[in-house]
């Protein structure tokens, strides 16, 4: 099924970026990571800005 | 407590107590912004009223005090707007603080060129004293104090109401009943409707006190504010020098303990310091719920306002609404009255305000769940938003500590003709609000009358079935209505957009004419 969001591989670096999301959250609780995390959703969210992309992604990260 | 003086209004014995009266057109029960705002419109349309209710006074507390632009072009018909905007507070700007650092600021009307500001800020006993007044001065309306309604009667073709005044009960004959009897509507209880909708648990303290000195005219908004650390902070500027701060408790305050004086002192002490001093005008301790009907049109009884739908205070959408389905159905009930449209006309009075009312709720509950988070998550996401805002200003827009009220946009109402010309850039569509714009000496919607208007720019001014205003194809007004030589709008009698071309002609004006009024 090809939708608005993307489903293949848009990095140039992957594990570069994969890592570095994985590094922000060491050493944070779990607390921590979800105030973390919300703050980060925020920002990506509004970078992407295509709402049609946001709302595919609410579902197909519910259900991979 | 008050530095209003209450007034009481005059019971005068009705003649029904004697003998049977003639039969009644309209019958209005509730004298609150509802019910005179509709019972001024239909007079104005010539169409005589009875307007019932069960108390011989204006509204006990301020409550519903922000007044919005589109409210007030509805009283400026009936010449009683200048006077709120003389009283009350103007304002059009709005601050979000959190903590104590502002971090958002709104305008909600940054462009100049329209007769009335965003809103202003009057208690809603001077709104309705002001109304009464007006009312009382109209001879086709016919006010009765301490009418109190206890049975209605509804048939296919009419409502019997009976009514109970201090001298003893009598009925009353109508064709059609009108309930602006509030939230706790004893009509729909009469007829047993059901009022389905959501309960919300979060307590908050209104308290309104007289303060002198340097008040600020803008609405402002705190979260978490030093003063009132864990919860939120809302303040409204009102007439006579009065505060309206409003206290979020959360769901476990102890409500009959806030309540007290010194409980609230000690509140406000801690928001305007020690050197503060402050009278009490009102308090209240409340909650809320949004609820709405499922039908607005039972037969021949209508319900408006708080009757028929309700929402949380955060946005102003309550005391605007009422005077907005006022609006929607003074000129549709008054062309049925007048046998110029079939009943069936009103069945559009619900469906437009129906959508109204569920864009209401959705509004008001959205800005309700962020400044009252409902779910753990549901709070991180607001707090992180909080957190980004200072250094982020798309985070700012996403702060919702309401929404305020706007005309409703009614999309795909049955009475709109859809546009047929492609070439619109801009302009308020078939089914929005016109919007105001400087004419002449003067503005655009006070030289609108009662009835539909065309709106000609460049183009005829005479027109079969409607009277038209004539506009330049310059200027402010051009520019907010995307005119070209020639573009015509169709207007209704409650401003809003029925129809627009690019070109007149009388067979498409006049078909767009019978489909606005249900033919």
């Amino acid at each position: 099924m090809e939708g608005a969001l993307r489903r293949t591989l848009n990095l140039s670096q992957p594990d570069e970026v994969y890592n570095a999301i994985v590094d922000a959250h060491k050493g944070l609780s779990e607390e921590e990571c979800r105030t973390y995390d919300a703050r980060l959703i925020l920002l990506l969210v509004n970078h992407i800005g295509d709402e049609e992309v946001i709302r595919e992604a609410l579902k197909a990260a519910a259900k991979p | 407590m008050s530095s209003y003086t209450y007034r009481h209004y005059p019971y005068v014995r009705p003649m029904e107590l004697e003998a049977p009266g003639k039969r009644q057109p309209v019958v209005i029960v509730g004298a609150g912004i509802a019910g005179p705002t509709l019972a001024l419109s239909l007079a104005s349309q010539g169409v005589p009223v009875v307007l019932l209710d069960d108390d011989d006074t204006v509204s006990l507390g301020s409550r519903s005090i922000c007044q919005a632009k589109h409210s007030l072009e509805t009283w400026d018909r009936c010449g009683i707007a200048q006077r709120m905007v003389e009283k009350g507070i103007t304002w059009e700007q709005g601050e979000v603080y959190l903590r104590d650092k502002a971090i958002y600021r709104f305008n909600l009307q940054p462009e100049p060129g329209h007769k009335f500001t965003a809103f202003v800020n009057l208690q809603q006993y001077y709104v309705e004293e002001y109304l009464y007044e007006r009312c009382a001065r109209e001879p086709a309306i016919d006010m009765r104090h301490r009418n109190k309604v206890v049975a209605v009667s509804s048939r296919d073709d009419g409502v019997t109401v009976t009514v109970e005044t201090p001298d003893g009960r009598y009925d009353l004959e109508a064709d059609w009943l009108v309930a602006c009897d509030g939230v706790r509507s004893p009509i729909r209880h009469l007829l047993g409707l059901p009022y389905p909708g959501e309960v919300f648990n979060d307590q908050f303290l209104i308290a309104d006190i007289r303060l002198k000195g340097d008040l600020p005219k803008e609405r402002r908004f705190w979260f978490y504010p030093s003063f009132h650390p864990t919860n939120s902070v809302l303040l409204h500027r009102q007439a006579d020098d009065i505060l309206r701060v409003d206290f979020q408790l959360g769901r476990d305050a102890d409500a009959e303990e806030e309540k007290k004086p010194e409980s609230i002192d000690r509140r406000l002490r801690q928001m305007f310091g020690p050197d503060a001093r402050w009278e009490h005008e009102w308090s209240s301790v409340y909650t809320f719920t949004c609820r709405m009907m499922e039908r607005f049109v039972h037969g021949r009884v209508i319900f408006a306002g708080d009757a028929a739908h309700v929402v949380s205070p955060f946005g102003a959408r309550g005391g605007n609404a009422a005077v907005a389905d006022a609006d929607n159905l003074a000129w549709k009930l008054a062309r049925v009255v007048a046998g110029k449209s079939l009943p069936g006309l009103l069945d559009t009075y619900c469906s437009e305000r129906r959508a109204a009312a569920c864009e209401n709720i959705r509004q008001s509950t959205r800005s309700t769940d962020f400044i009252t988070p409902k779910f753990e998550a549901a709070r991180r996401f607001r707090d992180a938003t909080l957190a980004l805002a200072k250094d982020f200003p798309f985070a700012r827009a996403l702060i919702n500590s309401g929404r305020l009220s706007a005309p409703t946009a009614h999309t795909g109402s049955l009475l709109d003709t859809p546009d047929a010309d492609d070439d619109w850039s801009g302009g308020p569509t078939p089914g929005r609000a016109m919007i105001d714009a400087p004419r002449g000496d003067g503005w655009l919607i006070e030289s609108l009358g009662p009835d539909f208007a065309l709106l000609s720019f460049d183009g005829p001014i005479d027109a079969a079935d409607v009277p038209v205003v004539a506009l330049e194809c310059s200027g402010l007004a051009a520019r907010r209505y995307d005119a070209q030589p020639g573009t015509i709008y169709l207007i209704r009698p409650d401003r809003y957009v029925a129809a627009r071309w690019r070109r007149y002609d009388r067979l498409t004006v006049r078909a767009a004419l019978a489909r606005a009024t249900g033919h």
